[in-house]
């Protein structure tokens, strides 16, 4: 009886050792796949109770910080710029997931960027917590601040940017209507619950970020980009183009395109009209014609050179791709000149494509983000001017310039600043399956001082804002982009 | 015939009567014990940034007392036992009433998240008092059966207790007897629930000690040989075939696979070390074999264990959800663990009773579930020894049984959460929360001091007794009597080899 019991002491060691194989297995060799399994909380746990970095804007200016709490996640996310700024920051959600630059910058601000894990493992041997890096932005409160309170003032829908054009630094970016990130963030599930239902049922969805994730069509705006092809395919600020009032498009089954009101270009009965009065008057007859006679691709090429090509960019958010669309045929082209048909673009193009208008064509990439730093703020990236090359000839540049400065004159609207010269651009988009009787979508698009553009800006404003069917982009947008370039020429 | 051989050496003792208890050494492993678990309940206490007072030192404290009470006891009643095996025991309820309350801990946040109140009373101050009552049964049994042959008397009547035990959740309604799907509880609402399976199990592992070591020439002797095995004969397979149908009867009236599963694989050991036949062990793993294929085959709660088992990432949210935590909680805690505290086994279903291991292994990791899988080696490797040393061949056979028992236990349950094996309900011995599971445990505990104490007494003569000690050893003489002269009806298995 002893030698078989003997023989089930050895059977419960190979039991045991089996086990412990098998948990070692588990522990060690499966470990980092079920660390990194979508399905498993607990990665989300530990990134939540760690203290996150902070974002801030430029001046020091704190957007999101983690503020020590008593819970079991140890820090709690606070948004001190709430609505304002909810669309850079995003929210950083237990429930929901983080969006935003919590979501975009989660490597730096969680700490988990290969840069902050050599600082973790000392942070490890002397006892302390591991914590996030910052991410500081090239916003501007100021401007952000006149933005954000020009479009809610007015209650718009919409979305405004605005870059540095020599640089590239993103001055501000808006879209409204907004949110208060605070509930998202809270350590409540309940409240949390509450705070995203709300959103996601509210209309017009605050949820969507008009500035970058959302096209619109530009309308009279992309007449900027059709005069810089045309400028580099055989015009001149001064070759005369058609003044009618309304043109039949080709092939089109006697289809026709009117201009704005169905008036002929400066009320000149008609008559030819040169190319910089056309833009001016913002005449669609006109600009159809250009389109044509420069040709699809031509227009494509300026476009594309211009980040007008599909494809998203990174600024360090996520920005939808910006198109000109097939332009199938010759009466899509003529659509196609007046910034309609299938060209679809962001705000934030748009602002783009008018900063490195101002900055003699030469094109810089856009930054949101200055630098990021350690928690010790040592620099662990910094982002620096950086060109992209001449998407548009210098000289051709500064004729479309011209050409602005004479349109801003033209543009009606308030909020002008005297002894300043702006150049600008209005658009009236039409959309929607009833375009005639769907408020439009207005642009405002403009940089200023003419002379040495400091801020480039682009202001779109949704379904004619408070107007109507009467809305045009003088009338709604022209006024908030005033307003905003004042704030950011106002300086610190 | 070593226990002659021991007796007679045993006359060289008078000169030195005092043959070491390890009474000392126990109590210091106690002491150990206690701070080992009062610093989890330090750690625990810092990673979930509650404020350290003197409460905990109290509480520490508390539990060194209560296992100062228990060694007091041993010294009195068994004071020759195995010194391991209650500082062993200690550290792995410690350590189970640590992560308890841990988990408290994490459902009080997690309550007061949803804006509900706290779940009173906490599950670790009901596992305190199970712990404290366990200990009285612990008393009882040492104090009660003084001489563990005298168990043998009560085989039938235990057999028949363990089989009404194992009855009455089958025939009350599910209303009294089902918690998650499992119709194993006798419930007295209101008041308390009980699961009698796990005294069942004491009852049938003592009854299969006693009758298997009566048959056991029987048993082991008579039948052909083919195959290089003597295979039994078939009128001698009755014990093994009433295991079987108990098994299959719990599996299926219960469907309590875990229980179903210990008691056959005890009761397969139990005849494999009663008559030394691999035959046996063949035949019953055949069985086994047979039985589980019909059970795949007939019962989809079998089924979904094992497709579980099998895949448990295909249907990760659903029904493989349990197992798929339990894994991820292994996995976070990696090798060092998240510590005590500071990782989230709160997660996994049914962490304090079933998944316990998981929650311990996510926060001590590798290193820690090793720590407490040695204990449980220790544990069992110190019964089988006392079975090993034991003069009698039912003390033998029932020390083992036991010891086995908590092995195999442990091992069903753990290679459940671990993905080793199907996933079996069971609780893990004295880890788990759990009255009944604690009290039984205890139970078995109190069973192998009982036996350890008589095979490692010294046979004192008598005379020498009152000399050193006047008054409690009068007592234990008498209760040597038994062991000689109670040994005649087993001796014919006690004696041999």
């Amino acid at each position: 009886m002893k030698r078989p019991l003997r023989r089930l002491g050895t059977a419960v060691i190979v039991m045991i050792g089996l086990l412990l194989a098998n948990i070692a297995y588990t522990q060690v060799i499966k470990a980092d796949d079920y660390r990194a399994d979508p399905n498993n909380k607990r990665t989300l746990v530990a990134e939540y109770s760690r203290q996150r970095g902070q974002i801030t804007a430029a001046g020091g200016v704190v957007l999101a910080r983690s503020d020590p709490v008593n819970d079991q996640y140890q820090y709690q996310r606070v948004y001190p710029g709430a609505e304002v700024y909810a669309d850079l920051t995003g929210y950083y959600s237990m429930r929901y997931g983080p969006t935003g630059l919590e979501r975009n910058q989660n490597d730096i601000l969680s700490g988990e960027s290969p840069e902050l894990i050599a600082g973790q493992l000392s942070d490890l041997i002397t006892g302390r917590d591991p914590r996030g890096g910052n991410v500081e932005l090239n916003i501007v409160p100021a401007v952000q601040q006149a933005a954000y309170s020009a479009m809610t003032d007015k209650s718009y829908v919409g979305a405004v940017v605005a870059i540095e054009p020599s640089t590239g630094k993103i001055l501000a970016m808006v879209s409204t209507p907004s949110y208060d990130p605070n509930p998202l963030a809270s350590h409540s599930d309940e409240v949390q619950r509450q705070a995203y239902n709300a959103l996601v049922n509210a209309d017009p969805s605050p949820l969507v970020n008009r500035a970058i994730g959302a096209v619109y069509p530009p309308g009279s705006t992309f007449k900027l980009v059709i005069a810089a092809a045309a400028l580099q395919n055989g015009y001149t600020p001064q070759t005369p183009v058609t003044g009618e009032s309304t043109i039949t498009l080709p092939d089109a089954g006697g289809a026709t395109l009117s201009n704005f009101g169905g008036e002929t270009c400066a009320n000149g009965g008609g008559a030819d009209v040169p190319l910089t009065e056309a833009l001016a008057f913002s005449c669609n007859t006109a600009f159809a014609q250009v389109a044509m006679a420069v040709g699809a691709v031509p227009i494509r090429k300026q476009a594309e050179a211009l980040g007008v090509d599909g494809n998203p960019i990174d600024i360090g958010m996520d920005v939808v791709g910006s198109r000109l669309g097939d332009v199938p045929d010759t009466a899509s082209l003529a659509q196609t000149g007046i910034g309609q048909r299938d060209v679809a673009v962001t705000p934030f193009q748009m602002a783009w494509i008018t900063a490195t208008i101002a900055n003699g064509g030469d094109r810089m990439v856009p930054h949101l983000i200055a630098k990021t730093t350690k928690p010790d703020l040592s620099v662990i990236s910094q982002t620096s001017p950086e060109s992209l090359g001449q998407a548009i000839p210098i000289p051709v540049a500064d004729e479309v310039r011209d050409m602005m400065i004479a349109s801003e004159q033209e543009t009606l609207g308030s909020g002008g600043i005297s002894g300043l010269t702006i150049a600008s651009k209005t658009g009236t988009a039409e959309h929607g399956n009833d375009p005639k009787n769907t408020p439009p979508h207005t642009w405002y698009t403009a940089f200023a001082p003419a002379d040495n553009p400091k801020v480039a800006v682009a202001v779109l404003v949704e379904n004619g804002g408070d107007l109507g069917l009467d809305a045009t982009g003088s009338k709604v947008a022209a006024p908030i982009g005033r307003s905003v370039i004042a704030a950011a020429l106002a300086g610190p | 015939m070593s226990k002659r051989t021991d007796t007679a050496g045993g006359s060289k003792d008078v000169v030195t009567p005092r043959r070491p208890t390890g009474r000392t050494a126990e109590l210091l492993m106690l002491i150990f014990a206690s701070v080992i678990v009062t610093s989890a309940l330090v750690l625990v206490e810092l990673n979930q940034n509650r404020a350290l007072d003197w409460s905990l030192a109290y509480y520490g404290g508390g539990y060194l007392l209560a296992l100062a009470i228990a060694h007091l006891l041993i010294r009195r009643y068994a004071r020759y036992a195995d010194p391991l095996l209650l500082p062993v025991v200690a550290l792995l309820n410690g350590i189970g009433l640590v992560m308890i309350y841990r988990l408290d801990l994490a459902a009080e946040i997690a309550a007061v998240n949803r804006g509900d109140e706290p779940p009173t009373p906490p599950q670790a101050t009901l596992q305190l008092v199970w712990t404290a009552v366990a200990l009285v049964f612990f008393l009882i049994v040492l104090v009660v059966v003084r001489d563990h042959t005298v168990l043998q008397s009560y085989a039938y009547t235990l057999a028949l207790v363990g089989v009404i035990f194992l009855a009455i959740p089958a025939i009350l309604p599910s209303s009294l007897s089902e918690v998650n799907g499992a119709q194993i509880w006798i419930k007295v609402p209101g008041l308390f629930s009980i699961q009698p399976a796990e005294f069942a199990k004491i009852a049938l592992i003592i009854f299969a000690a006693a009758f298997l070591v009566s048959k056991r020439t029987v048993l082991s002797t008579a039948g052909k040989r083919i195959f290089g095995m003597v295979l039994p004969r078939a009128r001698d397979l009755g014990p093994l075939i009433v295991a079987l149908l108990l098994a299959l009867a719990v599996l299926v009236r219960g469907k309590d696979l875990g229980t179903a599963l210990l008691l056959f694989g005890t009761l397969l050991a139990m005849l494999y070390v009663a008559t030394s036949r691999i035959s046996w062990l063949v035949i019953g793993l055949l069985g086994f074999a047979g039985g589980a294929y019909i059970a795949y085959r007939l019962f989809s709660h079998v089924r979904v264990r094992v497709d579980i088992w099998l895949d448990p990432f295909g249907d990760p949210l659903g029904s493989g959800y349990q197992l798929v935590q339990s894994l991820f909680g292994l996995g976070t805690g990696g090798i060092f663990g998240t510590g005590l505290g500071a990782g989230r086994p709160d997660i996994v279903p049914f962490a304090s009773t079933d998944f316990i291991m998981a929650a311990l292994g996510e926060e001590l990791g590798l290193v820690g579930i090793s720590a407490i899988l040695l204990c449980y080696l220790i544990l069992t490797a110190r019964g089988i020894r006392t079975g090993l040393a034991c003069r009698d061949g039912f003390g033998t056979l029932l020390a083992g049984g036991l010891a086995f028992s908590l092995a195999l236990q442990m091992f069903i349950v753990v290679g459940g959460v671990t993905r080793l094996i199907p996933l079996t309900g069971l609780t893990t011995p004295f880890l788990s929360y759990g009255g009944s599971s604690l009290l039984a445990n205890y139970v078995i505990l109190a069973l192998l001091v009982r036996i350890s104490d008589s095979s490692r007494r010294p046979p004192e003569p008598r005379r020498a007794a009152p000399l050193s000690r006047p008054q409690p050893l009068s007592e234990v003489n008498t209760e040597m009597v038994p062991v000689t002269s109670k040994g005649t009806p087993g001796s014919t298995a006690g004696g041999a080899a």
